[in-house]
């Protein structure tokens, strides 16, 4: 009938289809911030633990396998972010205007997707730039960021954490984009539910709740460890 | 018997190609027992005495089953009223004093004909696309002839009391069309009938839906909300699932 080929152009210009792409680069992300976070997170074991994570994620696969991740985060940040604006744009213009508000189920959260969604957008470039590039910064001088476990030279990104969210406006930043990261994972994690067409009213409850719990935990793991370089708990 | 004097805020278009406008009419002496539309009914009669042009509305059957009556109540189409239709809002609901905001169905897929009367053929155009089983419909066969479990009915059931109205376009966002069409493909694709033509219906409706201008689902369910058949988002959920499974299928096999 058709080549496979034709067919992803149809899957892609049609609403549901975009949807879909929008759903499972979605799971992507969302799994990949569980992970980031439990890597994270051990900066409250010590600095040991945290530069032999930080060593072996860069020399996972003889130093291919942080490639491979970044390749495939940003083909799906970047379908998911095409996807997320085409539609918006499409939807904005769909032509729904009344004198009076007269909205009864829409969350707040919902409301916000595009606009949460562009500024983790802007924060994952600053991120990139901070602690990936490290641009601007010192954390490439291995005078100052060079440690040495059992006779072996380790980066020292905790040193390097602890540093750059010394910097108050940089903590602020971070702060706000997580926040805005949680509400849209609030809406975005039900979503992928019901876009994937498994999401049903015996369900709809659970998803819900399950997709509020996991955007605190998100929260809260990740904006913690600013907070706590902030307060002096890691240094 | 008691009477309602209210502010109207009324959405007025000569045509389709005339710009719109809010015109503010005073309605008195409305009595508690008439209906939304009885209430237009008796302020278009005091326009017809002064020799203006009456209030253009949709409407036919006045008991919420032929979904012709439309109308945006003070910015929810059909009212706050939970499951009913304009036409089965009744003015004791509003306070003496009120101020009634009326405007059309809005979406670019509905384009307004003359004042609240909006053009609803885009969703004629996608049930002609799929919305039908192709069968000889010869006399009616014999019950239970096809068995059919009870929960499939009862959803298929559930599904087929979409009237058509619109209110899940007009109180969307974006003025998604998926209530609608998910209700349709809902009901037929739950049956024994529907089950030949399940994937070429579900791609065909969807793809209808495309072609005629209606926005996207961002999963807000206030068409839910607004449905005065109270159909549930539940079939949106179904027609996403079908429809990925009908492109799959499209792609790599024969449909």
């Amino acid at each position: 009938m058709s080549s496979p080929l034709l067919s992803i152009t149809k899957l892609w210009s049609s609403s549901i289809g975009k949807k879909i792409v929008v759903a499972l680069t979605g799971i992507v992300l969302t799994l990949f911030l569980a992970g980031h976070l439990s890597g994270n997170l051990l900066m409250y074991v010590g600095e040991h633990a945290f530069n032999e994570y930080a060593y072996f994620l860069h020399h996972m696969l003889h130093g291919g396998g942080v490639w491979i991740a970044r390749i495939v985060l940003l083909v799906c940040i970047t379908l998911h972010i095409v996807a997320t604006v085409q539609l918006t744009i499409q939807n904005r213009n769909s032509g729904t205007k009344y004198q009076v508000d007269g909205t009864q189920r829409s969350s707040l959260n919902s409301k916000l997707m595009i606009w949460s969604g562009l500024t983790i957008i802007a924060f994952i470039i600053y991120h990139i730039l901070h602690f990936t590039a490290r641009v601007g910064n010192e954390y490439n001088n291995p005078d100052l960021y060079k440690v040495i476990y059992d006779g072996k030279e380790y980066h020292n990104a905790y040193k390097m954490v602890i540093d750059g969210f010394s910097w108050f406006p940089a903590t602020l930043f971070y702060v706000i984009a997580v926040t805005l990261l949680c509400s849209h994972l609030s809406h975005g994690v039900a979503s992928i539910f019901q876009t994937l067409g498994l999401r049903s009213s015996k369900t709809d409850a659970l998803i819900n709740k399950g997709a509020k719990l996991y955007s605190i935990i998100i929260w809260v793991g990740f904006i913690s460890i600013p907070i706590s370089v902030m307060l002096k708990i890691i240094k | 018997m008691a009477k309602l004097n209210l502010t109207l805020k009324i959405w007025r278009q000569p045509s389709p190609d005339n710009d719109g406008w809010i015109e503010t009419r005073k309605a008195n002496g409305i009595p508690t027992e008439a209906s939304f539309l009885e209430m237009l009914d008796i302020v278009n009669q005091e326009i017809l005495e002064e020799g203006a042009d009456p209030i253009h509305f949709d409407h036919d059957c006045r008991e919420g089953i032929c979904g012709m009556c439309s109308l945006t109540i003070n910015g929810v189409p059909h009212s706050k009223e939970e499951g009913v239709t304009t036409c089965q809002v009744h003015m004791r609901k509003f306070n003496d004093g009120d101020t009634i905001w009326i405007e059309p169905f809005r979406a670019n897929a509905f384009p307004v004909m003359k004042d609240l009367i909006v053009d609803r053929t885009s969703f004629d155009n996608i049930i002609a696309a799929g919305g039908y089983i192709d069968v000889r419909t010869g006399s009616a066969p014999d019950a239970n002839s096809v068995p059919i479990p009870k929960d499939q009915a009862d959803w298929a059931f559930d599904a087929a009391t979409c009237i058509g109205c619109g209110a899940c376009v007009a109180s969307c966002k974006n003025s998604s069309a998926m209530l609608f069409v998910s209700a349709k493909a809902s009901h037929l694709n739950t049956l024994p009938q529907g089950q030949p033509e399940k994937d070429k219906r579900v791609l065909a409706m969807v793809r209808q839906m495309d072609e005629e201008g209606f926005g996207n689902c961002t999963n807000q369910y206030e068409c839910e909300a607004a449905c005065p058949k109270l159909i549930s988002a539940d079939n949106i959920s179904k027609l996403n699932r079908d429809f990925a499974l009908a492109s799959a299928k499209e792609a790599v096999a024969t449909v």
